[in-house]
């Protein structure tokens, strides 16, 4: 029965690429404990990923609440409760959409980058020129990248949560007329540390799903103009979908 | 010495070398010719560690390096330096920082020393007063100067040519064969070229080897390999034109 053989090899194939993604993130973190510490490298990355993905993030983030002020407003005034307005606003963008949509905007800006210089050196044969001279590529250009991701992103999120509420405010406020202190009193009264403490830990596992995805994806690119496209387009996919299945997971842990 | 023993290798289910023996003199440039596709990269590959054999041995003066992983593999790699075809200089690097970074990655060299030793191997390969340039700013024949001049500046055991001069017009492909042999003859290292550049490759080599279905056919003196009386390997050597043995053997005897 060819088709049973054919699941057969599928799955041994998705196995096997499992496992290779395991090994690459394993041998990079090990990597990454060993002289020398490529701090500056580091630094770099944390330039990269997280100061230049800044105002794409700003402007997800205040349209985001604007947006939620907007359509939260009229929805709370059906009720009369047009008072927790903030807290509704400042739950959503903390616990959900905060880590999520800048993490998407992170695949899109930084991850898809990431994928596309590590394949170029790849195809031009850098990573090998780098082997050449006992340099572990995993520790020169994959380990900081992650360390990087795992900082930046957290960071991006706050910010993006800070913005957003801003944006909330902007519109359930300044634009609607809704009541300022009743806005901000509502958000304090609301959200707890734990909200805080759950959207920083996901957006540390996004963090880090976003530059092992985009990383690996770059690293076993094709010899080919065309495995690059294949490999940028597979990375930003599987990037976006797996933030959002592991948000799930994540979510329902947390709550 | 490099000596590769039972060398087996297979690529996307296509076996490229099959149980290849070759030993590499030591101190003297030696090319491995062949057809397009015969796996001339993956045999040079092989020598460095870049790709592991599926059987056999790569030995590396009595050290078996096929197995080797880690800092064990980096140990045996600081003796080696690599040409790639495509010269494979850092794009986000100026050339100065390409030719430097072996320097200061591995012999933690800092300021003037870095500087100096940098510009002495731009000069040599004819790049000086270029370091500031990027590598896309440059033409290819300059692209693999300054390859050449990052491959040398660590003072290399052993030097791998991953077909030097392909894609360059005839003038700069001897001026780039004319600066392998002399960088050679300067300072003695044992040199591993891949070319296709035939007749050329007899003039410039000590030994040329002639890759053909997987294995070694023949390995011999430059003068002696056009005296083959293999047929596949005359009709190989020959298809550009008859080579003018009384000239290979005159740069033979130049070169000795």
């Amino acid at each position: 029965m060819p088709w049973i053989a054919r699941i057969g090899r599928i799955t041994l194939h998705y196995i096997e690429e499992m496992g290779r993604m395991l090994l690459f993130l394993v041998s990079s973190f090990a990597w990454l404990t060993r002289p020398p510490l490529r701090f500056f490298q580091m630094i770099k990355q944390l330039h990269f990923i997280g100061y230049k993905s800044t105002f794409v993030v700003v402007l997800t983030a205040v349209f985001t609440g604007m947006v939620l002020g907007l359509q939260g407003y009229y929805t709370l005034r059906k009720f009369g409760s047009e008072a927790v307005l903030g807290s509704a606003v400042a739950l959503s963008i903390i616990r959900e959409l905060g880590p999520v949509l800048a993490a998407l905007m992170v695949t899109a800006r930084a991850g898809s980058a990431m994928t596309a210089e590590i394949g170029i050196m790849r195809i031009t044969e850098q990573i090998d020129a780098l082997e050449t001279m006992a340099i572990n590529p995993l520790q020169y250009l994959i380990a900081p990248k992650l360390v990087a991701s795992v900082i930046g992103v957290p960071l991006l999120v706050a910010l993006f949560d800070v913005v957003g509420i801003y944006g909330g405010y902007l519109v359930g406020v300044n634009l609607l007329g809704g009541n300022a202190g009743a806005y901000w009193s509502s958000i304090e009264s609301a959200v707890e540390w734990k909200d805080v403490y759950g959207g920083i830990w996901k957006s540390v596992s996004f963090g880090l799903l976003i530059s092992w995805i985009c990383c690996y994806k770059g690293f076993y690119t094709r010899q080919s103009a065309e495995g690059l496209g294949t490999a940028t387009t597979e990375a930003v996919v599987l990037s976006s979908v797996m933030v959002l299945v592991w948000d799930y997971f994540l979510t329902s842990v947390l709550l | 010495m490099i000596k590769l023993v039972g060398l087996e290798k297979s690529l996307g289910g296509q076996q490229v070398l099959r149980g290849l023996d070759l030993t590499i003199p030591e101190g003297q440039l030696t090319t491995v010719i062949g057809k397009s596709g015969s796996g001339k990269s993956v045999l040079l590959k092989h020598m460095i560690g870049l790709m592991r054999p599926d059987r056999g041995e790569v030995w590396i003066d009595g050290t078996e390096i096929a197995h080797l992983k880690g800092q064990a593999l980096n140990d045996v790699r600081k003796r080696f330096a690599m040409l790639f075809q495509s010269a494979a200089l850092f794009d986000s690097f100026t050339v100065f920082e390409n030719v430097a970074f072996p320097l200061r990655e591995k012999l933690k060299l800092k300021g003037a020393e870095v500087t100096s030793r940098v510009e002495e191997k731009l000069e040599q390969v004819g790049l000086a007063g270029m370091g500031h340039k990027f590598p896309a700013e440059l033409s290819g024949g300059m692209k693999k100067r300054a390859g050449l001049a990052r491959a040398l500046v660590m003072d290399p055991e052993i030097v791998l040519f991953d077909e030097p001069t392909t894609g360059l017009d005839p003038l700069l492909a001897k001026s780039i064969h004319d600066l392998i042999v002399a960088t050679q003859q300067k300072f003695g290292f044992t040199a591993v070229m891949v070319s296709h550049e035939i007749p050329e490759v007899f003039a410039i080599s000590d030994w040329v080897a002639m890759l053909l279905n997987g294995t070694i056919a023949t390995m011999a003196r430059a003068a002696e390999f056009v005296r083959t009386t293999d047929e596949e390997i005359q009709e190989f050597i020959t298809a550009g034109g008859t080579i003018s043995l009384d000239g290979v053997m005159a740069k033979t005897r130049e070169r000795s």
